[in-house]
């Protein structure tokens, strides 16, 4: 159960039981320090007080006063003491025989009683005083009784003249103990109530990026999740390596969702390129025969005026024919030279009156410096397909970009319009034959620029969101022969 | 004898020095010093502040008061004359009486007379005679009190019993008041103590005296007199009696009187105490 509990929770409560424990802890050894330590006060200032008593007591004892004994043992009790402070619960004089010679409480033991037999403890204890030595205090605490002793010999010039018995009660200790807990509890609550909310908050911040990462690990496969920017940029701990690897895998899975994509695209462009150039062919072969044919009889067949009206308008099909066929065949054309900065700049002039026509604005950059080893026809034919796409997508006074550079070896022709947003299903199609996202043309543009860059090995891009629409062809320089 | 009458004449210009030289330094021909025994409730310095003050004012000289822990001192203070008065019991007067002048008697109830108090703590309620503490613990006073040792002893010794073994144990307080402490608080079984002393404790301090019992009350004898040694001048001997004797006629001394649980001073005379010269003529040398 509790292993299935989340690190949102499970972490606070960790580092809460652990502030508990060290809370405990602290408190059970300050707790057990203060026992011992007030064990050894009571021992020291117990045996400091049998001293000074017993002392006192001597001469009331060689001279039998027994008042005065009483007097003395009697004293400590007159002042009412504070709480807490070391007292003796009863204090017993005994004379040379082990009889009361006076106590503070003389009801319990009388002058002259015995006070073992009132008293099984005290019997104990004069069992166990020859065990020490018999001219200092000495503490007896053992287990099964309920007081502790403390018996100090009343001695003049070494002559045992009796001792000094007095009693503490277990009780002090269990009072003053208590007073310790209490003290103890106090301080254990306060840290707690201090510390717990830290530990809380810090426990939630440690499994923060834990549970969210959990949280986004459980998207993957069924979609691949975004990573919340705030994780994008974490610690170098293990968490963050854990999101910096997580992000490599989303990167990753992109970078291969991309690719599949792409590749289902251009196997089915490569299909079509195959299927049409063969239909193309197929058209091709017998367009010529038709060709001559309408030719030969323009030339040497009847002149009659409807035959040669019939005739021309079949060399005009035919020809237009022949026109679609060929633009969908992109035919080796023969070499042409490098293509020049005066080439990109005829282009130029050869789109400007569409752009003007929409009011539309071209902005235009052109890098090319030196003449760059791409067939000159082909990089104009591209680029007039693009910007004429470019300048038909815009709205009326839009604005258009174009740069073309060369650089690492390649040529970059680069477009920007700020036509619609193209959507993804139009995307995947948009380089197919006679596809158009418009009521004119043949749609056969982008088909032709992507069989061209498809020959020339260069690449295709295009990429459009709500701003704008780019294009990008990257076209490998030629080696010089 | 000169020097004192030349102090006497010198009286007034005596008073202006004295009082500051009496008690750090005090001229014993000066001052007149009496000693105090616990015959009545000693301990209050601050009555006996208050009573030195007006017996200063009315002797016209300085008054030292010594107070000692047991009667024996103070005999022995006035037997080497460094004192000239004395508050004693009458025990101790009888046997010095040679050495001593009978000063004045206090007044109690109405006469000279006070007795001895049995007392047992109030968880006795068996006791009715001083035979029911034979092989008890009890507690003297001193042994020099008439109501706190002799009286007690007496008794043993006419009921025919052996004072010296009828005890199991016995021991002194020192004071009156101490044997009703130790009666009341069950250190000894029994004592005995001055009637008067147990009457005005009643007063002052009943929860002590409710935890005892009163068993028996001795026949009366002569109450603790003020004495003066038997070298006290004369006229010393008479002013000090005037004013304890006129204690009643003024305020002042009728307040410390009330504070002495008295009704005054009496002149007293030796025969008030004969009683206890028969009964210590009777009990066997100590």
């Amino acid at each position: 159960m509790l292993s299935n509990l989340s690190l949102r929770y499970k972490v606070p409560i960790r580092i809460s039981l652990l502030i508990l424990i060290v809370a405990l802890a602290v408190t059970v050894s300050l707790l057990a320090r203060s026992y011992l330590m007030f064990k050894q006060d009571l021992f020291v200032s117990s045996e400091n007080m049998g001293r000074i008593v017993a002392s006192t007591l001597t001469e009331a004892l060689l001279h039998d006063d027994v008042w005065k004994a009483y007097e003395i043992i009697n004293a400590p009790f007159r002042v009412d003491s504070k709480e807490g402070a070391l007292q003796a619960d009863t204090v017993i004089v005994l004379d040379k025989s082990e009889r009361v010679y006076v106590s503070t409480a003389p009801r319990e033991y009388p002058i002259l009683s015995d006070p073992a037999l009132k008293d099984d403890e005290i019997a104990i204890v004069q069992r166990e005083l020859p065990q020490h030595d018999p001219a200092s205090p000495v503490m007896i605490e053992m287990s099964g009784l309920g007081n502790i002793y403390v018996v100090t010999p009343i001695d003049s010039d070494g002559v045992l003249l009796g001792r000094l018995v007095m009693l503490y009660s277990h009780e002090i200790y269990i009072d003053r103990f208590l007073s310790f807990v209490r003290q103890a509890a106090m301080t254990a609550a306060l840290i707690i109530v201090l510390l717990l909310p830290f530990g809380v908050y810090w426990g939630q911040r440690t499994a923060a990026p834990l549970v969210e990462l959990s949280k986004s690990m459980g998207q993957v496969g069924s979609s691949i999740p975004q990573i919340p920017d705030s994780r994008i940029l974490t610690d170098g701990d293990e968490i963050g390596q854990l999101w910096a690897q997580f992000q490599r895998m989303i990167e990753q899975l992109r970078e291969k969702e991309a690719l599949e994509k792409q590749m289902v695209v251009s196997d089915r462009l490569a299909a079509i390129g195959r299927f049409t150039a063969g239909i193309a062919h197929e058209i091709n072969n017998p367009l010529g025969g038709l060709l001559n044919a309408t030719n030969t009889l323009q030339t040497h067949g009847a002149q009659d005026p409807l035959t040669s009206k019939t005739v021309s308008l079949l060399e005009r099909g035919l020809l237009q024919i022949k026109a679609t066929v060929g633009a969908l065949l992109v035919e080796a054309k023969p070499e042409t030279h490098p293509v020049t900065r005066q080439d990109i700049e005829d282009t130029r002039t050869l789109v400007m009156p569409a752009a003007q026509k929409k009011s539309a604005t071209l902005d235009w950059v052109n890098r090319i410096r030196q003449p760059a080893n791409v067939p000159s026809t082909y990089v104009r034919q591209i680029l007039i397909n693009l910007l004429l796409n470019s300048i038909d997508a815009v709205p009326e006074y839009g604005s258009i970009s174009c740069e073309i550079s060369t650089t690492d070896g390649v040529l970059r022709i680069t477009t920007y319009n700020e036509g619609e947003k193209i959507n993804n299903n139009d995307l995947e199609h948009l380089f197919e034959p006679f596809v158009s996202g418009r009521e004119s043309g043949r749609g056969l543009g982008l088909w032709v620029t992507y069989q061209i860059v498809n020959t020339l090995n260069g690449s295709i891009e295009v990429s459009s969101d709500e701003d704008d629409t780019h294009f990008v062809v990257t076209l490998p320089l030629r080696q010089a022969a | 004898m000169r020097i004192r009458h030349l102090d006497c004449a010198l009286g007034v210009l005596f008073l202006l020095i004295a009082d500051a030289a009496a008690v750090d330094n005090p001229v014993p021909q000066t001052v007149v010093r009496i000693g105090v025994t616990p015959v009545f409730l000693d301990h209050q310095t601050a009555f006996l502040d208050d009573w030195r003050e007006y017996l200063e004012t009315r002797l016209q000289k300085p008054v030292v008061f010594k107070q000692r822990s047991n009667y024996r001192e103070i005999m022995e203070l006035l037997q080497a004359e460094e004192l000239d008065f004395a508050w004693i019991c009458g025990y101790p007067f009888i046997r010095f009486r040679q050495d001593l002048r009978l000063l004045a008697v206090p007044i109690y109830q109405g006469e000279p007379l006070y007795q001895s108090y049995l007392i047992v703590p109030d968880t006795d309620t068996d006791t009715g005679s001083i035979l029911g503490l034979r092989d008890k613990i009890f507690a003297y006073s001193d042994p020099d009190s008439n109501s706190g040792y002799l009286v007690p002893q007496f008794q043993l010794h006419a009921l025919g019993e052996d004072q010296s073994n009828f005890f199991r144990r016995s021991f002194f307080t020192w004071a009156h008041q101490k044997v009703v402490e130790a009666v009341a608080r069950g250190v000894a079984d029994g004592g005995a103590v001055d009637g008067y002393v147990w009457d005005t404790l009643a007063k002052v301090n009943p929860e002590l005296t409710s935890r005892t019992r009163i068993v028996t009350k001795s026949e009366k004898f002569g109450f603790p007199p003020f004495v003066a040694r038997r070298s006290v001048d004369d006229r010393e001997f008479r002013r000090m009696k005037d004013v304890l004797t006129g204690m009643p006629n003024d305020a002042t001394g009728r307040a410390l009187l009330q504070r002495l649980n008295l009704d005054g001073f009496g002149q007293g005379n030796d025969r008030l105490f004969d009683g206890i010269a028969e009964i210590f003529e009777a009990v066997p040398v100590r």
